[in-house]
């Protein structure tokens, strides 16, 4: 999954070193457009729904953060 | 006589000292400080940069907090124009408008100011440390007192075609009709919250700046890290108690997108009076969320470049909206003409004609900063009236009129385009890709429907072939590009060729190239 991630990551933003930056949010290295094109790309490509009460900067400061996301969303869908 | 923005902060600063005119979300001042900090950075200008000249170029390095809003007034009350520069600019990108400008000085308006972008005095520092004597006070007094309505208030960059930004001259008189045309259409008072969306370089944000002095309202600063949140910008607004948005369309899209009002509960209810947008055609669905949360609110669509002064026409948007019928841009504001020309220049009246929307009136700009050349072919004599200077400014945007005389924008007259609430030339994005020596020929086009801007290109011969897969690729020419163009700029789909197609003249045949792309003939 986390390969699957980074993909997509890597193609809205060629410039930035996701495996090693830790505060995304928090940094401002993404903006709005990436945050929002980020989690359309990631509901299409794991078939879930992040929500709006998702959209927290906790979720999105790393990859890591990004994956337990999507695995608890995944799991409330069971 | 009102000769200047400046009459407004003096008359508030004295009717109603204490009432809260300016915020971020650290920060708050009162009219009364509101206006002591512009003396304070008005006399420093005076002194340290200016030396008792006017009309001179100063530069501030910008970020989204009050210091910035502080910083363009002292420039303006010292009878100098202002010039706000993104510091996350490129490095070369700003180096070329530097050099455009030659401004007289920078000031550093950041609040975080740990990256060294260039030697120059720090807002905050010049607030703690100057004190105002009996002398200032007179020095200022004569410096506002000087200034005439036609003198230049700020300059505000933007893309230009050729690769070069061209910096578009506002006067104070443009700005001055602009907000008394607005408080005549809409009923803004010393109660409006104007919650600020876009940022300083945006001219978007020279209607809160100025509508809330001139109503005595306040300006909220918001964080721009909010944008990316929407329950917390929800949150924010419901907290700092905001009921005016004047924001971009990417904006407010962003909080209907997710539907936001329906999920998320804030502690104190939103109260929302207006709802304004611009710069981009605002999608009907997009605006039905909103209008459902706020069926008392009233939602304004408006149109214009930063050319003529923000907006020259404006449509209150009729309930129910209908979702299958685009927004109109509504009519002109008091004091501003707007009409249609063809292209053998001759007025157009009759509905669902396309025309080239032309405008006429107090708030087209001095022209561009240090380029009569491109002035000269934008801003010209009015075709109908040739026997004395009267001035049109022609928007490069086509437009028809529907049976009631309300405008419709329909496209471009050129390779400009929207993206995410920027105002962008393709030829710029494709001067900075022509330069890079693997590439051979680059041609930029905008799929609208899934908003890429996508480059279609054709290396070099000479480029090793194991460097030409892929992602790698991609990530080679964002790298090579991200010096020269802003993050905006950065095409998001790439597209290789072995070799774009001619035209019979031997040029990039771009109609080709569009039309095989956004028929996933390539790509």
């Amino acid at each position: 999954m986390k390969e699957k991630i980074l993909e997509i990551l890597q193609d809205i933003r060629p410039d930035v070193d996701f495996l090693n930056e830790t505060k995304l949010i928090d940094d401002e290295i993404l903006d709005s457009f990436d945050i929002i094109t980020i989690a359309s790309e990631l509901n299409e490509a794991f078939d879930v729904d992040i929500d709006v009460a998702d959209l927290e900067p906790y979720n999105f400061n790393t990859v890591q953060a990004m994956q337990e996301l999507i695995t608890e969303l995944q799991e409330e869908d069971l | 006589m009102i000769h200047s923005v400046l009459y407004y902060l003096q008359r508030n600063a004295e009717e109603i000292p204490d009432h809260q005119a300016l915020a971020d979300e650290s920060r708050s001042f009162s009219y009364h400080e509101y206006l002591d900090a512009v003396k304070k950075i008005a006399c420093f200008v005076d002194r340290n940069f200016a030396d008792g000249q006017t009309k001179r170029p100063v530069a501030v390095l910008i970020d989204r907090n009050a210091l910035s809003v502080l910083a363009f007034l002292g420039i303006a009350a010292s009878g100098n124009f202002y010039v706000p520069l993104d510091p996350a600019l490129p490095v070369e990108r700003r180096k070329v408008i530097l050099s455009e400008l030659a401004p007289i000085g920078i000031l550093d308006a950041r609040t975080d100011r740990r990256t060294e972008i260039c030697p120059c005095p720090p807002v905050s520092e010049i607030l703690e440390k100057e004190e105002i004597s009996e002398a200032d006070e007179k020095r200022f007094r004569i410096m506002t007192d000087s200034i005439i309505d036609t003198d230049p208030l700020y300059s505000i960059f933007t893309s230009g075609s050729t690769g070069v930004p061209k910096g578009v001259l506002i006067c104070h008189r443009s700005v001055l009709d602009l907000v008394n045309a607005f408080s005549e259409v809409f009923a803004f008072g010393q109660d409006s919250v104007f919650g600020n969306q876009a940022p300083f370089d945006f001219d978007v944000s020279v209607k809160d700046i100025y509508n809330a002095l001139y109503c005595g309202g306040r300006v909220e600063i918001i964080p721009k890290k909010k944008f990316g949140m929407p329950k917390l910008l929800v949150e924010y607004l419901a907290e700092k108690e905001i009921n005016t948005l004047i924001w971009a369309v990417s904006a407010v899209r962003i909080v209907s997108d997710f539907r936001t009002f329906d999920k998320v509960q804030t502690q104190k209810p939103v109260n929302l009076k207006y709802v304004m947008f611009s710069g981009e055609v605002m999608p009907p669905s997009s605006l039905e969320h909103w209008m459902n949360h706020f069926p008392e609110a009233v939602f304004v669509n408006l149109y214009g470049p930063t050319e003529i002064t923000c907006n020259c026409t404006y449509c209150i948007i009729e309930k129910p909206v209908d979702p299958d019928k685009p927004l109109s841009a509504g009519k002109a504001f008091p004091n501003t003409r707007v009409f249609l020309l063809n292209d053998k220049n001759e007025r157009i009246l009759e509905p669902g004609v396309v025309g080239e929307i032309c405008v006429e009136g107090t708030g087209l700009a001095l022209g561009y900063w240090n380029n009569p050349q491109k002035t000269a072919e934008v801003f010209t004599d009015h075709p109908e009236f040739p026997a004395y200077r009267n001035t049109i400014y022609h928007t490069g945007d086509l437009g028809y009129y529907d049976d009631e005389g309300r405008i419709y924008f329909s496209s471009r007259a050129d390779s400009q385009i929207k993206h995410m609430g920027h105002r962008i030339e393709l030829g710029e994005i494709e001067a900075a890709l022509n330069a890079l020596d693997f590439i051979a020929a680059a041609c930029c086009l905008y799929d609208a429907q899934k908003e890429n801007i996508v480059c279609v290109f054709q290396l070099s011969p000479l480029t090793d072939p194991e460097e030409t897969e892929g992602p790698a690729l991609k990530t080679k020419i964002v790298k090579a590009i991200s010096s020269k163009l802003p993050k905006y700029m950065w095409p998001t789909r790439f597209v290789r060729m072995d070799a774009l197609p001619l035209t019979s003249h031997q040029k990039t045949d771009r109609v080709r190239i569009r039309e095989d792309y956004l028929a996933g003939k390539i790509g």
